[in-house]
């Protein structure tokens, strides 16, 4: 079959050309691309020097004084000398680690909990909205407390938190898109034909349902990585020397200002990892951004 | 009779990301004064687009191309037209809602839900006659049944006097800032309600008095739409342009705007373009009827011929395509589809469709010529019964 | 013309909405939606259901395809050449299950008023149609197309068309997907809220005949609901006039448009606009609009905008009553309602 002819291609077509045909969806998979070569190259890019665990930063020295890049540090090195290049280019994987575990996990959760609250409605939709509720209830930074000091200092343990945190505004989200599509003719069309419920919601409300979750989905992916780095910022996340944006951010905190004489002294300890994360967020963003006028309705065509 | 409306050769397209909807294919027609012009068509023809854009409304990312839109103001003499695509956007803004006036298919987003529906048609009032208010109010001050001081009476006179000249000058802004003398247009106010009283109770509501007082979620969908329309005539225009006015109404409601437009018509007080899909509403109210298909004008002649001695074939099929009270026999449909406005067919656009068509309707498009009479057709083959 | 098996009966058929209000959201009031409708509907006849909006036409649609449960009342489907207890089945409270695994609920199917909302606008043709015959069928992917081509041929569109959307197609091509897929798995009664509302008028001849050639070549019963009483006065051999949420007249197709009993139906049949010059009545125009169903007015529901309306009329709600043979009425006028209008309004019906 003459793949052009598939509808289904075709269809996917015309969305990659709607999604495309906004300058922010370029700007936006540019820059992803970019990080996921980076990801992908790292180990060719930065060659780890530890074998065991490539993402601990190597570090010459203990001296708590960074230095500017020179020839063997490209971007100089941070406080404990560990190199600002290697910890930038594998902190590249462990942000999309983060971002897409933690919005993945949710996505499936949260889209899934909203579903079926919003399609059987009544007593079903109330519990789980409450259970919602109990959940938005917990401050953010609580929650995050409790699991880091039950369960130890770690990223696995602040991808927990982000989790438990991120599901429920997805819930939220999908229950009020299931509820407007709940009611619309073709799903009662497939009542009367007799299809179950199960069916009912994975081949009708869901393709249906789905597409503004998906949309904050991927802006989130973005903003996760912001959440994780300000956990590690303030001591909740990655242990010291582990290649994360946020923990090298942290590692930075006593240089963001110079001395005196010369406050932008030490740029480098700052501008390299926190752009990472400036770019990282920007790309996801644009992204959803592109994504959320190629999906709305009214935008498409009749 | 002369022409209020003339319009000519108007061309209308869309530029949609699926390509040109040339939504109007030059489109000619002209409505009599004082007589009520039906066009129909189904859904996507033209005809709402043809509405826009004799008001100038058309929506983003449509566009006229070309053509005229003429105005008569001066009927009876016959002198004195506009172009109103020449006209500038001020112009038309003062021309809406005051020489032509158009009522939409939804009587709900016509009218406020908070404001009385005196206030509403009222304010219409004030809004495009204030000055013939103002001459009613001198001229009530000079038949003395008031008797206020001859102090008072002087100011009363110069007051009104003036916003008979201009009402919305300066100098009445200003005026209707400073405390106490804001309210120097109460007597005008008072008269525009009691012209509402009179227009309301003309259209057939039963009660005027009582229905101003009340607000739109008190009434009927049928009194909404006929409060619409009084707004509509309020300001007394040359013409009216009803968009499927009465299509989203229920058979009893829309029976009872059917008989308004009747007592519209038979009292003469405005011309009226109709617009609507449904054949029967055409038959009971109009004078005059244009046929669209595609975004061409197929046929207009006068109501009787259209539906006793159709030409066009489109007119002749739509006709047997609708049920009739006597029905027995089948219906008989029109093949295919409404063709899609992006890719319109060549020639005829409705030759994919037509029992008589010839050989030249591929190519060429038959122009709207007189057959007889004053019954025009647009097609290559007419003749044929 | 239809023989005199039944394969549906409405008895007391009510359906009530509850009104939330208050802080509480408790049930302040009820919609009466439906409130105590009984019909026979025998095998092979066309019911056309006509009336205004929100008088309760989809409600009952929806009800008989068991899309909401009733609130009171029987609908009792009659099986097909089944002469033991089994025959006839209460489906008024089934569960959905039950009324799969019974096998009535293929018998039952509808098609929608918008063809646009009515099918799924991210599934091709082929799996739109598909769908049923999966529930009820167990062919192999090869013989499934065979009949979604076979489907679609009958209701006039092609094997072309079977890898679409259905925002593909014009409005009168989506309504033959959806009678596709509502025949799919050879039901027995079909029915059709306002089928061809949303269609132009030119197609919609298309679709009524395409309904009648698939009955008559089925054997099939429909439930026509519409508001459009020409369009009823084709397709249908008998016809239900409903006012809020009540069967006022009912009757054969010819008997009511020749001969009608209730003021309503006059006032109905007199605000047709007739295209032509054909002979009309002499328009009766009703003052007002429907009361509000919340709390619909006491005696005759019709008596507010009745223009016979009187004394018993406001205290009394008349009973459906058999006025001439299979001609059913529910006015205290009875058969003198015909002398009424012709003295008020010199209707020569
Ligand atoms: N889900 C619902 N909840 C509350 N009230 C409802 C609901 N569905 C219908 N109603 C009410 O029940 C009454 C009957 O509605 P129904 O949809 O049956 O009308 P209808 O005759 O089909 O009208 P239309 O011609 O507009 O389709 C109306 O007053 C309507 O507002
Ligand atoms: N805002 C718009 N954008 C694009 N196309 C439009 C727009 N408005 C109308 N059209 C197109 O113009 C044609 C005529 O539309 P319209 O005049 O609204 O039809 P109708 O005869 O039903 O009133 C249709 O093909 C329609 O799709
Ligand atoms: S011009 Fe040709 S195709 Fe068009 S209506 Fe006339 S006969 Fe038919
Ligand atoms: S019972 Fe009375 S109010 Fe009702 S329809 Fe008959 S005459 Fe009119
Ligand atoms: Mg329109
Ligand atoms: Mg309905």
């Amino acid at each position: 079959m003459n793949l052009s002819r598939n509808p289904r291609i075709r269809e996917f077509k015309f969305t990659l050309s709607r999604i495309f045909s906004n300058p922010s969806a370029i700007i936006g998979s540019l820059l992803l691309l970019f990080f996921v070569t980076v990801a992908v190259l790292a180990p060719v890019i930065a060659p780890p020097k530890n074998h065991r665990n490539p993402y601990i930063i190597p570090h010459k020295g203990y001296s708590s004084v960074p230095k500017p890049p020179n020839k063997e540090n490209i971007f100089g090195t941070t406080a404990g000398q560990y190199d600002i290049f290697y910890g930038a280019v594998w902190g590249t994987r462990t942000a999309f680690r983060i971002g897409i575990i933690v919005v993945a996990i949710a996505f499936v959760l949260g889209a899934g909990m909203g579903t079926v609250a919003g399609y059987y409605g009544g007593a079903v939709d109330e519990t789980i909205m409450r259970v919602v509720d109990v959940f938005f209830a917990i401050p953010f930074l609580v929650l995050t407390m409790a699991i880091v000091v039950a369960f130890g200092r770690g990223l696995d343990n602040i991808i927990v938190a982000l989790t438990l945190v991120v599901w429920r505004r997805y819930a939220r989200v999908m229950r009020a898109g299931v509820l407007t599509v709940r009611d619309q003719e073709y799903v009662q069309a497939a009542k009367t034909i007799g299809v179950s419920d199960t069916k009912i919601m994975l081949r009708h409300i869901l393709p249906n349902a789905v597409f503004p979750v998906m949309v904050i989905a991927f802006m989130d992916v973005g903003s996760m990585v912001i959440t994780a780095a300000f956990l590690s910022f303030v001591g909740l996340g990655a242990a010291r020397g582990y290649a994360d944006w946020g923990q090298m951010v942290a590692l930075a905190r006593n240089y963001i200002v110079g001395p005196a004489d010369d406050p932008l002294r030490y740029w480098y300890t700052i501008v390299f990892p926190g752009g990472c994360i400036i770019l990282f967020v920007l790309a996801w963003n644009l992204f959803g951004d592109a994504l959320r006028d190629a999906f709305d309705p009214k935008m498409r065509r009749r | 009779m002369g022409n209020i409306l003339e319009i000519k050769n108007l061309v209308v397209n869309f530029y949609t990301y699926e390509g040109v909807v040339k939504a109007l294919n030059d489109v000619s027609f002209s409505v009599d004064h004082g007589s009520t012009f039906g066009l129909v068509g189904e859904s996507g023809c033209g005809k709402s687009v043809t509405a826009r854009a004799i008001m100038r409304i058309i929506q983003e990312p449509g566009r006229i191309e070309s053509g005229q839109v003429i105005l008569y103001p001066e009927t009876v003499d016959g002198n004195g037209s506009v172009d109103l695509l020449k006209q500038s956007e001020a112009y038309m803004e003062d021309l809406r809602g005051n020489q032509i006036s158009m009522i939409f298919q939804e009587p709900n987003a016509a009218l406020n839900p908070i404001m009385s529906i005196g206030d509403q048609v009222a304010e219409s009032f004030l809004f495009h006659q204030k000055q013939i208010l103002c001459e009613t109010i001198l001229s009530e001050l000079s038949d003395g049944q008031h008797r206020p001081s001859k102090a008072v009476l002087m100011c009363l006179k110069t007051i009104y006097g003036k916003a008979a000249d201009d009402g919305d000058s300066f100098f009445f802004k200003l005026l209707g800032s400073v405390p106490f003398l804001r309210n120097w247009d109460r007597r005008l106010k008072s008269v525009a309600i009691r012209r509402a009283v009179s227009l309301i109770g003309k259209l057939g509501i039963p009660q005027p008095e009582r229905i101003v007082n009340l607000y739109p979620h008190n009434l009927s969908g049928g009194m909404k739409q006929r409060i619409v329309i009084a707004i509509g005539l309020a300001s007394n225009p040359l013409l009216l342009i009803a968009d499927e006015a009465t299509s989203n109404l229920d058979v009893t409601i829309q029976a009872q705007i059917l008989e308004l437009l009747k007592i519209l018509k038979k009292d003469g007080i405005s011309s009226i373009l109709l617009i609507t899909h449904d054949l029967g509403v055409v038959a009971e109210t109009c004078d005059r009827v244009g046929v669209m298909y595609a975004g061409n004008i197929c046929e207009i002649a006068d109501v009787r011929e259209v539906f006793e001695a159709p030409l066009h074939p489109y007119t002749r099929a739509l006709l047997k395509s609708v049920p009739k009270i006597n029905q027995d026999d089948r219906l008989a449909s029109i093949p295919g589809n409404v063709p899609n406005l992006v890719n319109p067919p060549s020639g005829c656009r409705f030759h994919p469709r037509c029992m008589a068509a010839l050989p030249i309707c591929r190519h060429e498009a038959p122009a709207l010529v007189n057959a007889h009479g004053r019954h025009l057709v647009a097609c290559h083959n007419s003749s044929v019964a | 013309m239809y023989s005199q098996n039944k394969i549906l009966e409405l008895r007391n058929l009510k359906k009530y909405y509850p009104v939330y209000g208050g802080v509480l959201r408790r049930v302040k009031n009820h919609v009466k939606a439906l409130d105590g409708i009984d019909l026979d509907i025998y095998r092979g006849e066309c019911v056309g259901v006509v009336g205004e909006s929100g008088c309760g036409k989809t409600t009952a649609s929806k009800a008989i395809v068991r899309l909401h449960t009733p609130t009171a009342g029987r609908i009792l489907f009659h099986r097909n050449g089944r002469d033991d207890g089994e025959s006839i089945t209460d489906i008024s409270r089934l569960k959905r299950g039950a009324l799969k695994r019974k096998g009535i609920r293929e018998k039952l199917q509808m098609v929608f008023q918008d063809p646009s909302t009515s099918l799924n606008p991210r599934m091709l043709v082929k799996h739109i149609i598909t769908e049923p015959l999966r529930e009820y069928t167990d062919l192999s992917s090869r013989e499934m197309e065979n009949r979604v081509v076979e489907l679609l041929n009958m209701v006039g569109l092609s094997k072309t068309h079977l890898m679409r959307y259905p925002h593909e197609f014009s409005g009168g091509q989506r309504q033959r997907i959806a009678v596709a897929r509502a025949i799919a798995s050879h039901p027995e009664f079909l029915v059709l809220d306002e089928p061809t509302s949303a269609l132009d008028v030119s197609v919609q001849a298309q679709i009524l005949n395409l309904l009648l050639s698939l009955r008559d070549k089925f054997n099939l019963t429909y439930l026509f609901v519409t508001h459009h009483l020409l369009v009823v006065k084709y397709i249908s051999t008998r016809i239900v006039v409903m006012y809020l949420g009540k069967i006022v007249e009912m009757s054969g197709t010819k008997d009511l448009f020749a001969t009608p009993f209730h003021p309503y139906t006059f006032a109905l049949l007199s605000g047709i606009p007739i295209p032509g010059s054909e002979q009309r009545m002499k328009r009766i125009v009703l003052s007002g609009d429907v009361p509000n169903p919340l709390n619909p007015p006491r005696g005759c529901r019709f008596h507010t905008r009745c223009p016979f309306a009187f004394k018993q009329c406001g205290d009394e709600e008349p009973g459906l009553e058999e006025i001439a043979p299979g001609h059913f009425s529910a006015c205290h006028l009875k058969s003198r309602s015909r002398q009424k209008v012709r003295d008020k309004f010199g209707n020569g019906m």
